[in-house]
């Protein structure tokens, strides 16, 4: 099966190349990090994380998200799913990569970063996080190729698969929310201090993860002659449209709690988010922009005909993509910081260097992500 | 060596397995860390008092701040962004930001106030630490091993002072002079304030303490009988942020 690598056309070679190139560059500009340090980046005393860490977050959820099609598959014999569950799952893999790497390149000190294990730490959320996660990725891993391999040789996957993947739909929550406790737990952070994050956090993965899934499986049926089914993909659509509402509606009944309240700390994160504070405007124009793309994306989804034409759903999957990668990435991250505990405000904007280092990490997964499906469409090419 | 791919995963797997087993029996046998409470002090308790009003902070003394960064090799990066610090000093509605009203006595409110690690009773970035590279002793000095720190900076987060600081480049190069006797750090690593642990040790008071021409500043055992708490139960002071639950051990005096 894995030989199905080497073997595409020159679109497939192309994206290959560019995303070694963007890998070459991430690496590059990662030595520099490696070399001076993390003051390569935006960050700072005060706002101690930031583009990275936003990243690990927003990527954390996509990788939940494939039980958006493991669980109508595997517990409501939802038979259209069936060649885009192993997409999923393969998504999954790659988001669960990029998120543990991620985490990897934040720290400042990564050659240590097995002291994790050698001093295992349950109180820390930390240590959760890197526990549900390396199983996830190896759930989903097993998942996948399993389900491939039946392909392969054209018999019926195993029986055990069915367990496991009710296993993974468990997993994935705990992920989640696991990841929501890094931020929900701390009583310095009142932006980050509510009980909303997990669910805030599923909601908005459960928009993000299947929109991507909606854009690369269009982008191979339009390059490489997959067939997801018209079906399945507004099925897969619909998911979207009532995750990025039940997102909003989440996201609004923070801003009366905090509005009405008038608690002045909570008060004070949400006013730099949305208006900027004592003249720092560094997230407004953000913000704004996710918000305007989630209600566009809203409208496209909900009319039938604008979810059903594919050029309408594509561009509503890119906005809720985008929209959801603000809110839950710099949007989330950043002002649990401003104003700082003593109540300055130091502004974060990333570095070239960081950005890079980002991109790079993102290609590393779209790479894994490009050659495991690469290997999906052969088998199944094989198989016609 | 003969090898397929099933013995091979199996022998791969054991090996994880077996990286896990002393780590996990160290977690069964370790008696789990005291966790004291805000109640009477028995035993050992170490805590600071200071007095705001013999504090000549806004009168441009730096006294304790100079000593104790020059004792401790804190560098002097020159940007706010990257800064380091363990002891300074910032605003009375910085400090007590919930103490804040407009008839606070003048010169209380006009007044610049030192702010530190106040190794707290229950301290939030020990509970948060993935690697015990930050823990509380049975004295309550809240410690940080900076061999052990991989840098995730989640207690900088956790921490409700702003106290902790990350070392965003190597900071040998911005050390006006090395002290010898108190060890430098490298990048990478979080620091903050020790209450002078290894002075401590050779029976000395912590730097600042000994800095302060005023008095301002005074540290020991909390129990009942010392002057520290004669000090502190018989004069009106204030804890910051007392509302969330972290017991600071840092008294001001008002």
């Amino acid at each position: 099966m894995i030989e199905n690598i080497f073997r595409g056309g020159k679109t497939y070679w192309l994206l290959i190349s560019g995303l070694l190139v963007l890998i070459a560059a991430g690496v590059a500009a990662y030595l520099q990090q490696w070399n001076i340090g993390l003051a390569v980046t935006g960050l700072s005393r005060d706002v101690s994380w930031g583009l990275y860490i936003a990243n690990f977050t927003f990527f954390v959820g996509v990788a939940a998200s494939a039980v958006m099609i493991v669980i109508p598959y595997y517990l409501h014999n939802t038979k259209e799913f069936r060649r885009i569950l192993i997409l999923g799952e393969f998504m999954a893999v790659a988001a669960c990569l990029v998120a543990i790497t991620f985490i990897l390149v934040d720290l400042g000190q990564p050659s240590r970063v097995f002291n994790i294990i050698l001093y295992p730490t349950p109180g820390s959320v930390i240590f959760w996080d890197v526990v549900v996660l390396s199983v996830y990725l190896l759930l989903n891993i097993i998942l996948g190729w399993v389900a491939l391999d039946a392909e392969y040789k054209e018999v019926a996957p195993p029986d055990w698969l069915k367990p496991v993947a009710i296993v993974s739909i468990v997993w994935a929550v705990s992920i989640h929310t696991v990841t929501a406790f890094i931020y929900a737990g701390l009583a310095a952070r009142s932006f980050w201090l509510t009980a909303l994050l997990a669910p805030r956090f599923l909601a908005s993965a459960f928009a993000s993860g299947p929109a991507l899934l909606i854009l690369i499986a269009m982008a191979m049926k339009k390059w490489g002659g997959f067939d997801p089914g018209d079906q399945s993909l507004d099925k897969v659509a619909k998911i979207v449209a009532y995750a990025i509402i039940i997102t909003i509606f989440f996201l609004l009944l923070e801003i009366f709690t905090v509005f009405y309240s008038q608690e002045p700390d909570a008060m004070s994160h949400f006013q730099y988010l949305l208006f900027g504070l004592n003249s720092h405007y560094g997230l407004v124009p953000w913000v704004w922009t996710s918000v305007a793309l989630a209600c566009a994306a809203i409208i496209l989804l909900v009319i039938p005909s604008s979810r059903k034409n594919h050029l309408t759903l594509a561009l509503a999957c890119a906005a809720v993509f985008i929209s959801i990668w603000i809110d839950k990435g710099l949007g989330l991250i950043v002002p649990g910081f401003i104003p700082s505990p003593l109540g300055n405000i130091t502004e974060y904007t990333p570095t070239l260097l960081e950005t890079l280092i980002t991109l790079g990490v993102w290609a590393m997964g779209g790479l894994v992500l490009t050659l495991l499906l690469r290997v999906v469409m052969g088998v199944r090419q094989a198989n016609k | 060596m003969n090898m397929d791919r099933r013995s091979f995963l199996k022998l791969a797997v054991l090996g994880l397995l077996a990286l896990t087993a002393r780590p996990a029996l160290d977690l069964i046998s370790k008696p789990s860390a005291a966790r004291a409470l805000d109640g009477p002090f028995s035993g050992k308790r170490l805590a600071m008092a200071i007095d705001l009003n013999a504090c000549t902070a806004g009168e441009g003394c730096i006294d304790c701040i100079a000593a104790c960064h020059s004792m401790h090799n804190v560098p002097d990066i020159g940007n706010t962004k990257e800064e380091i610090k363990w002891l300074w000093e910032v605003n009375y509605g910085q400090a007590f930001d919930d103490q804040e009203n407009r008839f606070v006595k003048e010169p209380l409110q006009d007044r610049r106030v030192l702010v530190l690690c106040n190794h707290c009773d229950n301290p939030p970035c020990v509970r948060v630490c993935p690697t015990q590279a930050t823990w509380k002793r049975e004295d309550g000095i809240v410690m940080m091993d900076y061999h052990r720190c991989i840098g995730c900076r989640y207690c900088m987060a956790a921490c409700p002072y702003g106290s902790r600081s990350f070392n965003w480049r190597d900071p040998r190069p911005y050390i006006r002079t090395i002290n010898e006797g108190y060890p430098t750090r490298t990048r990478g690593v979080v620091e903050k304030c020790n209450f002078c642990e290894e002075r401590l040790a050779d029976g000395l008071q912590p730097a600042c303490v000994e800095a302060c021409r005023t008095g301002a500043l005074k540290f020991g055992d909390l129990k009942p009988g010392t002057e520290l708490y004669d000090l502190i139960s018989s004069q009106f002071n204030l804890r910051r942020k007392g509302e969330l639950g972290t017991q600071p051990q840092v008294y001001y005096l008002m």
